[in-house]
C-alpha cells in the first residue's frame, strides 16, 4: 500500500473530474446534448462519457454541426465510431448557408464560420430544445477559455457574457436556468493538449488518422499549409498539389486548417514532437486570427 | 526524427495551488516566469503577448505579463480583472493548475473561488513592504477556506540587495501570525523578474539553503483531500440499464471502500453491504476519494441522487438547522429570511438564513453585528433548510460540509458557505400535534379558509379594496381579518424600517401570522406593498396549494404618485423617505398573479366584486363537507 496508487495519478484526477461534470449535466438538465466535432478532444470527451455511465450508455444524444467542408477523413471516422459504439447521432447543417452557396472560399473564413458553424450550432440547439450542451474545449487553448465556466451560461440568444458568469467553488454546479436559456459545459476544461494526447495513448482511444504524418497533397496558403481535400480547392493555373509528410493537431474545415510537417506516426510520436514544439496548436486555425480578441468576440455570439 | 522510443516520464501527480497578490506584488511576472520556463506558453502566444504590450500594456511597450493573466478583452480595455484565471503548466514529476486571482479586497469572491479547489496557497510579498493588510487578508481566506500548507513568496529580492536581514524580519513576523490560524508554511525568498529561485536557485542568495519554489511545489507532500476521512460518496446518478442492474453513481468524496464494507444510505439511515465497485475498465477491489465510481449494494434500498452512501461505522450527521459560515458573492445583498436554494453535494434544497450572528472585518478578523450581507462579505449564520440533510463539518470533510447558495429567481450563484455544527434545537423543538385542525374550524364557519395576498404601489388601493372585499364578506356572514401593512407596523413589526432585510422580514412575520389565522379557519385579506417575488413566494408556500391568492392591484406609478393619498410619494420625491417603492426601492412585478385588477378602470366596490366572483368560481365561499 505504499506504491504511490494508480488512482491518485494526474490523469485519473481528471478523469474522474470530468465523469463527475459529466454526470451532473445527465442528472440535473432536461434536455442535454454532447458535441461531436470529432477532433481529439472529442474522442477524448465520448470516451469519458462511455466511462461515466458504464454498464449504462451515456443518456443524450450527440451532435455534430456539419459545416459541409470537413475532412472527408473526419466524416468517415465519425460513422464508423457512432456505428461502433451504437449511439444516436444527430447531423445539423444550416440548410440557408447551403443555399446561398456559404463556403470560406467564396465568402472568407469569418463569414463562413459564424453561417455555417455559430448560426447553424444555434438552429440545431434550438430545432432540438437542449438546454446543455457538453463540448470539449479546454481552458489552456485561448486566453479567453482561462477564464470560462465548467458550466457556462448562455441567454435565450445563446449569447456568452462575461460578467454574468456564476461563481463555481468546490465541486458544485450551478445548473440551473430559465426556459429558452441554456448551458454549455466544458468537462476537459482543466485538460492541456498534452494531457489529452497521453489520456488518448493511456486509454488508446481511437482518432482521426489525419493526427498521423502521412504524405499529402498541400497547397501553401499565406504561409499555412492547406490539404487539397477536394475539388472545391481554387487553383491558381499551373498551381499543383506537392505531396508532403504532414500531420494536424487540431482538425475543422480542411480549407481553414493548417497541416504541420512532420515525422509522427504514432501517438507516442505526437506527444515526442509536442514537448518539442514551441509554437500552440491554435496557430493551425485561421479563423483566430481573423481580429483580436476573435475567439471573445465569438463566443458572446454564440460561438462554443 | 520524432520517433519516441523513450518519452520523457509523465507527470506522476497534480497539485493545484492558487497564487495570491497583486499585480504590484510582481504576481503576474512570477506566474508569466513559471509557465514560460515550463513551457506553458508557446511562441505564438508570446508573440501575441508582445504585440498587445504595443497596443494596451503599461510598461510603455516592453513585454507586460500582466496582459497573459488579463484575458478577456473587456478587461483589457478597462485595465481591471474580472475573474479567476486557470493556467496550467506540467513539469516531468507533476502537473500544476494555478488559480490566479486578482488580489483586492473588491475581488474577494474571486480569491475564495480560487482557493476552493486549491491544494495549496502561495502568498506574495513585496520585499520592501514585508507583510501588509493585504498579506493578512489573504491568509485569512485561504485558511478559510481549509488551505493548511502556504509559501509564503518574498519578492523582488532583487530589490532590496538580497538581504538575508529583510527576508528574515518578514519571514519572523509572518510566520507568528500564520502560526496562530495553524497554518504551514514555507518561506521562500525571489525574484521573479530576474529569476531567482523561481524555476532555479539563486547564487545571489547563498545563505538560503532550500529549495527554489518550483522545486518546492514538485515535491511538497499532498495527499488527495480527504483521503484519511471515513468513506463518502453523494449519489449523482441512479444506473438502470436493465432490470437486474442498480448502481449508485458518484464521486467518492473521502476515504475508501471495498467490496463486503458495510454502509449506510443518507439521510435514510438504511443499512447494506457493497457489492461490487463497477467502473468500464472492470470492477475494482479498492476505491478512494478522487475516484468516479458506481457501487452496487447486496440489498435492495431505496436510494435516489442527492443521498450519501458512507461508511456504517462513520456515518455523516443529518440535520436542518446549522451554525455556518457564508461568503456573500452577489451585487444584491443577502436577506435573512428570503428562500435561497442550497446545494450541498448532489443535492439541492430550499434554505433561509435565519440569523447573522456577525460579520468578520477581512481585513482585521473583528467582528462586528450585521443584518445582511453585502457583495464580498463574509459572516456567521444560521441557516434553516426545508428537510433534514446530510453532512459533515467543513473542518472535517470539505467535500460534504460546503455549499453554494442559488437566487431562486435569477438563478445567480450568490453565496458560498461552510458548516460548522448542526444547531441542537433542530432536534429539541417538536410538533404539537392537535386533534381540532383548519378543516373542523373551517367548516364550523361554512367557508374554507384562505388567504387573499393584496400587493402593489402604495397609493394604488390595496387597503380601500381590501375593507371593500371584507364588507361584503362580513354581510355574507363570513370570518374573516384584514391584516394592514400600516398597522401591522404599529404592532408586531414596529421593531421594522424600511431596508431590503426589513422588508423581507416583514413578510416573513405577516404571512406566519396570516397561516396562523388561516389555521383558525378565517378568510385572511393581506394588504401589503410586499415588493419583492421571492417573499410572495415564501408567503405562498406557507400554504397548501389553492389556499393561497396572490391578487395584483395594478396602478401605474405616475397615476400613484397623482393621487399620493397620504403625501408620501411627494417626501419621497423630496429625498425625507429613504427606500421607498416604486422612487427608491424597486417593486417587482407579479408574472402571474392569481387576479390582477386595474384601478384606473372601476371603483373599489367593482374591484370587491371581481375578488367576491373570483372567491365564487374557486369555491371558496361553500365549506367542504
Amino acid at each position: 500500500m505504499t506504491l504511490p496508487r494508480a488512482e491518485t495519478t494526474h490523469l485519473h484526477r481528471l478523469e474522474a473530474e470530468s465523469i463527475h461534470i459529466i454526470r451532473e449535466v445527465a442528472a440535473e438538465c432536461e434536455r442535454p446534448v454532447m458535441l461531436y466535432s470529432i477532433g481529439k478532444d472529442s474522442a477524448v470527451m465520448l470516451h469519458l462519457a462511455m466511462k461515466a455511465f458504464f454498464p449504462a450508455k451515456p443518456p443524450f444524444p450527440l451532435l455534430h454541426v456539419d459545416t459541409t467542408w470537413k475532412f472527408r477523413e473526419m466524416i468517415a471516422f465519425r460513422d464508423e465510431r457512432v456505428r461502433e459504439l451504437r449511439l444516436e447521432l444527430l447531423v445539423h447543417t444550416n440548410a440557408d448557408g447551403v443555399a446561398s452557396g456559404v463556403g470560406p472560399f467564396s465568402h472568407g473564413s469569418a463569414v463562413h464560420t459564424d453561417v455555417m458553424k455559430t448560426q447553424a450550432l444555434k438552429q440545431a440547439l434550438d430545432k432540438w430544445h437542449f438546454d446543455a450542451a457538453l463540448g470539449g474545449a479546454r481552458r489552456d487553448e485561448e486566453k479567453s477559455r482561462a477564464k470560462e465556466r465548467i458550466f457556462s451560461f448562455r441567454t435565450a440568444q445563446h449569447r456568452w457574457d462575461p460578467r454574468r458568469q456564476r461563481p463555481e467553488l468546490w465541486r458544485l454546479y450551478n445548473t440551473r436556468v430559465h426556459p429558452g436559456e441554456s448551458m454549455r459545459v466544458f468537462p476537459l476544461s482543466n485538460w492541456t493538449e498534452l494531457d489529452v494526447w497521453r489520456y488518448i495513448d493511456q486509454e488508446k482511444i481511437p482518432v482521426v488518422p489525419l493526427y498521423f504524418a502521412k504524405e499529402r497533397p498541400v497547397v501553401e496558403r499565406d504561409g499555412a499549409l492547406i490539404m487539397v481535400d477536394d475539388e472545391r480547392m481554387p487553383l491558381a493555373s499551373g498551381e499543383q498539389a506537392k505531396l508532403r509528410r504532414v500531420r494536424f493537431r487540431t482538425l475543422g474545415c480542411y480549407p481553414l486548417t493548417g497541416a504541420v510537417e512532420s515525422d509522427a506516426e504514432t501517438v507516442p510520436d505526437v506527444i515526442a514532437e509536442m514537448l518539442r514544439t514551441r509554437t500552440s496548436e491554435r496557430q493551425g486555425r485561421v479563423i483566430d486570427h481573423d481580429s483580436a480578441a476573435s475567439m471573445e468576440k465569438k463566443k458572446q455570439e454564440g460561438y462554443f | 526524427m520524432a520517433r519516441a522510443d523513450t518519452l520523457p516520464a509523465k507527470p506522476s501527480s497534480l497539485l493545484r495551488f492558487i497564487t495570491c497578490g497583486s499585480v504590484d506584488d510582481g504576481k503576474s511576472t512570477l506566474i508569466g516566469r513559471l509557465l514560460y520556463d515550463c513551457k506553458g506558453i508557446f511562441d505564438d502566444q508570446l508573440a501575441a503577448l508582445e504585440r498587445d504590450s504595443k497596443t494596451s500594456g503599461t510598461q510603455a511597450g516592453a513585454i507586460d505579463l500582466a496582459l497573459l493573466t488579463d484575458g478577456l478583452a473587456a478587461e483589457r480595455e478597462q485595465g481591471i480583472t474580472i475573474d479567476v484565471a486557470y493556467r496550467y503548466f506540467a513539469t516531468e514529476k507533476r502537473a500544476f493548475i494555478v488559480a490566479d486571482t486578482p488580489g483586492h479586497e473588491q475581488y474577494t469572491r474571486n480569491m475564495i473561488t480560487g482557493a476552493s479547489t486549491a491544494d495549496l496557497a502561495v502568498i506574495l510579498i513585496d520585499a520592501r513592504k514585508g507583510v501588509l493588510v493585504q498579506t493578512r487578508r489573504h491568509t485569512y481566506l485561504v485558511s478559510l477556506m481549509g488551505i493548511r500548507k502556504v509559501v509564503l513568496a518574498v519578492n523582488k529580492m532583487d530589490l532590496v540587495d538580497y538581504s538575508q536581514a529583510t527576508f528574515d524580519q518578514i519571514n519572523n513576523d509572518y510566520t507568528a501570525f500564520a502560526a496562530q490560524i495553524g497554518l504551514e508554511v514555507v518561506a521562500i525568498p525571489l525574484s521573479s523578474l530576474k529569476g531567482d529561485n523561481v524555476t532555479a536557485c539563486s547564487e545571489r542568495m547563498p545563505w538560503y539553503q532550500g529549495p527554489a519554489l518550483l522545486a518546492y511545489l514538485e515535491t511538497v507532500d499532498i495527499a488527495v483531500s480527504g483521503q484519511s476521512a471515513p468513506f463518502r460518496l453523494c449519489v449523482q446518478w441512479v444506473s438502470r440499464p436493465d432490470q437486474n442492474f442498480r448502481g449508485f453513481a458518484g464521486f467518492v468524496s473521502s476515504g475508501e471502500i471495498r467490496p463486503g464494507d458495510r454502509v449506510r444510505a443518507l439521510p435514510s439511515g438504511r443499512e447494506s453491504q457493497v457489492a461490487r465497485i463497477v467502473t468500464y475498465d472492470g470492477d475494482l477491489a479498492h476505491a478512494a476519494a478522487g475516484e468516479s465510481v458506481t457501487l452496487t449494494l447486496t440489498h435492495e434500498i431505496d436510494i435516489g441522487r442527492g443521498d450519501v452512501i458512507a461508511a456504517a461505522d462513520r456515518p455523516p450527521m443529518v440535520a436542518d438547522q446549522f451554525n455556518t459560515t457564508v461568503m456573500w458573492m452577489s451585487d444584491a445583498d443577502l436577506l435573512p429570511g428570503r428562500p435561497y436554494l442550497l446545494k450541498i453535494g448532489a443535492r439541492t434544497v430550499s434554505a433561509t438564513v435565519t440569523a447573522i450572528k456577525h460579520k468578520v472585518n477581512v481585513n482585521t478578523l473583528n467582528h462586528s453585528a450585521a443584518k445582511t450581507l453585502a457583495l464580498n462579505e463574509i459572516g456567521v449564520a444560521n441557516i434553516q433548510v426545508a428537510h433534514p440533510i446530510p453532512f459533515d463539518a467543513f473542518s472535517e470533510n470539505k467535500e460534504t460540509g460546503s455549499f453554494i447558495l442559488i437566487d431562486r429567481m435569477s438563478n445567480d450563484t450568490v453565496g458560498a458557505g461552510l458548516i460548522q455544527f448542526a444547531l441542537r434545537r433542530s432536534q429539541n423543538v417538536h410538533w404539537q400535534a392537535v386533534e381540532v385542525n383548519k378543516p373542523a374550524r373551517s367548516a364550523l364557519k361554512n367557508q374554507k379558509a384562505c388567504v387573499l395576498w393584496f400587493t402593489g404601489l402604495s397609493g394604488a388601493g390595496k387597503s380601500t379594496i381590501a375593507n371593500a372585499v371584507e364588507k361584503q364578506l362580513l354581510a355574507l356572514g363570513r370570518h374573516t381579518y384584514l391584516l394592514d401593512g400600516d398597522n401591522v407596523r404599529h404592532g408586531l413589526n414596529r421593531d421594522l424600517g424600511f431596508t431590503d432585510a426589513d422588508r423581507v422580514e416583514n413578510i416573513r412575520r405577516v404571512a406566519e401570522v396570516a397561516k396562523l389565522m388561516t389555521d383558525a379557519g378565517l378568510i385572511v385579506l393581506v394588504s401589503f406593498i410586499s415588493p419583492f417575488r421571492a417573499e410572495r413566494e415564501l408567503a405562498r408556500a406557507l400554504f397548501e396549494p389553492g389556499e393561497f391568492l396572490e391578487i395584483f392591484i395594478d396602478v401605474p406609478l405616475a397615476e400613484a404618485e397623482k393621487r399620493d393619498p397620504k403625501g408620501l410619494y411627494q417626501r419621497a420625491r423630496r429625498g425625507e423617505i429613504a427606500n421607498f417603492t416604486g422612487i427608491s426601492s424597486a417593486y417587482e412585478v407579479p408574472e402571474a398573479p392569481d387576479l390582477r385588477i386595474d384601478t384606473t378602470r372601476g371603483t373599489a366596490v367593482d374591484a370587491a366584486d371581481a375578488i367576491l366572483a373570483k372567491l365564487r368560481e374557486l369555491e371558496l365561499l361553500t365549506a367542504d363537507f
